[in-house]
């Protein structure tokens, strides 16, 4: 019978069927950050368990660490408390622990790829939404809650409803100055918000194939805004070639008999979809949202919607329709992410600075999605890049995606924001975030307001 | 787990969609890693708004939801602070998937319906009449409306209403499962089994 890429992956882990559609589900690798799982070890605590596999497991600090200088230790004592909790929860259960001072810290989606910790063919799961980036490499990739990663812990494993299939099939080539982001934009603002639930999305399509293993990232990432827990692409040749050679990655025969599995690992050409969904690449503008839902989203040369039911959004973000975002001012700027924190992106946004300088009514944030990333982006000179333009260069860490570390907008700035939710309070209680790529973001903070990148490289 | 097995009273209305879990329990105390307790943090950028629909030591154990409910972030923190707001049964058009497999690891009781039958059951709870949600023969009854069936899994049925611990209840039943499956794992696919 022919199977689509999902259920291969599906069926290679089902350790049980039950009558009802369902499996137990085997759980290969599970990231862990300090935010999801406190209450995971206390349940474990609580059950007089242990962890199954300590080796199918790797933490790190991200959501809570500030992103400014980190020498002096962490000022703010809840997130100082969290993270050495999290230190000692591992150093208990044998679990590996990324330090936060060390070379290899970073956001949980960045740094399980460039770890070689994820590898195509495997499930993994982590207490976190965005675990759906994972999926740019073909692994079966879904967030979990905080109970269900003690589970995983204990048992290695998670009773899950199979989903329907989704195929997202991107025609075509994308324009100059359009990115993966848009890309996902423009998919989550067909299908709506949770247009996705239920599904689990593959993408595919030559703009698909053409995208670096950052822009599968990206793409995978954002696969949750639009309600499904899951997005893949099928592994090609470069996604073989960005694992190989990464600190955990099979070497040897190893790698040999996983490259020859991970080949298997494509839908077949017959196999059916329960949604296929068309989008030409070659017509996808840079996108911006203008809501607090990342489906409210237009092209940047579109107007603004009339629509009773966008008021309180509209309201919310002080926007109005029949205006296009071009334009529109900012205040601060915010580059990075576990959706846009990875060096192609940085690489983007610095090659739209040129000569230009963030505006003096701007505050532009670059925050690198890993140690690993910085360390790269220091050794290309990116970082002084930004710096002579005006840019902050940090830390790596969540800062400015979650308003739950030291970086937070005030009530009312409006941020133009790699990220990847533009919900009411994200970023700051009453701070408006507008969605959008790297390079559409570096060129907003350079220009003050919001523009069509394309016009800036043209 | 708490088991859940018949849930009788009034019903808050909170018919917004796409209420995202960062409206549902603000990022910011996410710093707190205690699970009990959250009851205080619910909503809480929401609180001041006219027409908030919770009230001070609320004793309505219903919540009638707008579509797209407990979307975005997988916080567990969400159902836990809802909770301990003491509701038990949430009815929505639909639910973010992680936010509704959530609810279940917690004693709590999430119903999809079609849009129309839960905005019959918001008129219903915006009256303030009692609504009767039971999940042994899976029907609601409310006042002037004929019982309403719903779906749902059958082995979360089940697991709510014994009051089942997820963990332990793989470890019990499925142990030797496991084993086996890693077992042919470690033979198929050794490279999972490495560490380099």
């Amino acid at each position: 019978m022919a199977l689509t890429l999902y259920e291969k992956l599906w069926d290679a882990h089902v350790v049980v069927q039950d009558g009802d559609g369902k499996a137990l589900l085997y759980v290969d690798r599970h990231l862990l950050h300090e935010v999801s799982t406190p209450q995971s070890f206390e349940a474990l605590r609580e059950d007089g368990l242990t962890v199954r596999r300590p080796e199918a497991q790797l933490a790190v600090a991200d959501h809570s660490v500030p992103t400014d200088d980190r020498a002096g230790g962490i000022a703010d004592p809840q997130a100082a408390a969290q993270i050495a909790l999290l230190e000692r929860n591992c150093a208990q259960f044998g679990i590996e622990y990324l330090a936060l001072d060390g070379p290899d810290q970073g956001i949980v989606h960045v740094i399980g790829p460039e770890q070689g910790f994820t590898l195509p063919g495997m499930t993994l799961v982590c207490g976190d939404s965005h675990t759906s980036t994972h999926g740019a490499f073909g692994a079966l990739a879904f967030g979990v809650g905080a109970s269900e990663c003690g589970t995983v812990m204990a048992t290695q494993t998670l009773w899950q409803a199979k989903a329907k299939t989704m195929r997202v099939t991107f025609t075509g080539t994308l324009q100059p100055g359009v990115t993966p982001k848009d890309m996902a934009l423009a998919f989550i603002g067909t299908v709506g918000a949770s247009g996705g639930t239920g599904y689990a999305v593959e993408y595919a399509g030559e703009a698909v194939e053409a995208l670096s293993m950052e822009g599968r990232m990206t793409l995978c990432n954002m696969t949750i805004e639009a309600g499904a827990r899951t997005g893949l692409v099928a592994p090609d040749a470069r996604t073989f070639a960005y694992v190989e050679g990464r600190p955990r990655a099979p070497r040897g025969a190893d790698w040999d008999a996983a490259l020859a599995y991970w080949k298997t690992l494509v839908s077949d050409a017959d196999a059916r979809f329960d949604r296929e969904i068309v989008i030409a690449a070659d017509a996808i503008a840079p996108h911006v949202t203008f809501g607090t839902s990342p489906d409210q989203v237009v092209a940047i040369d579109a107007s603004l919607p009339h629509d009773e039911r966008l008021a309180k959004p509209m309201r919310y973000m002080d926007v109005h329709g029949g205006d296009t975002l071009n334009g529109l001012a900012i205040d601060h700027a915010f580059i990075g992410s576990c959706t846009n924190g990875r060096i192609e992106d940085l690489r983007a946004a610095a090659s739209v600075i040129r000569d230009g300088h963030v505006a003096a009514t701007v505050r532009a944030l670059v925050v690198p999605g890993s140690m690993r990333v910085k360390a790269q982006a220091e050794a290309e000179g990116l970082d002084k890049l930004f710096i002579d333009a005006g840019f902050e260069w940090r830390e790596p860490g969540c800062s400015l995606c979650v308003a739950m570390n030291n970086d937070r907008l005030p009530a009312g700035a409006r941020c133009a924001s790699t990220s990847n939710r533009n919900f009411e309070g994200r970023q700051g209680i009453g701070a408006r975030t507008h969605l959008m790529s790297p390079a559409m973001v570096a060129a907003a903070a350079i220009a003050g307001h919001i523009v069509d990148v394309r016009k800036v490289l043209a | 787990m708490k088991e859940l097995t018949t849930v009788t009273g009034r019903a808050v209305s909170l018919p917004d969609a796409d209420i995202d879990t960062d409206i549902i329990y603000p990022a910011r105390f996410l710093l707190i890693t205690e699970k009990k307790g959250l009851g205080a943090y619910a909503f809480y950028d929401r609180r001041s708004d006219p027409g908030f629909p919770f009230r001070e030591n609320d004793d309505r154990p219903i919540l009638i939801a707008g579509p797209n409910f407990g979307c975005g972030s997988s916080r567990e923190q969400a159902p836990w602070a809802i909770g301990d707001m003491g509701i038990r049964v949430i009815i929505a058009e639909s639910f973010g998937e992680i936010f509704y497999s959530n609810c279940f690891r917690n004693g709590m009781l999430p119903i999809r319906l079609n849009g129309q039958i839960v905005e019959a059951l918001r008129l219903r709870a915006e009256a303030g009449d009692t609504i009767t949600v039971d999940l042994a023969s899976q029907l609601i009854i409310a006042q002037d409306l004929p019982a309403l069936g719903f779906d749902i899994a059958e082995d979360r049925r089940e697991a709510l209403l014994k009051g089942w611990n997820d963990t332990t209840r793989i470890l019990a039943l499925h142990g030797d499962d496991i084993s086996a499956f890693e077992a042919t794992q470690r033979r198929t696919s050794p490279w999972l089994w490495q560490r380099n």
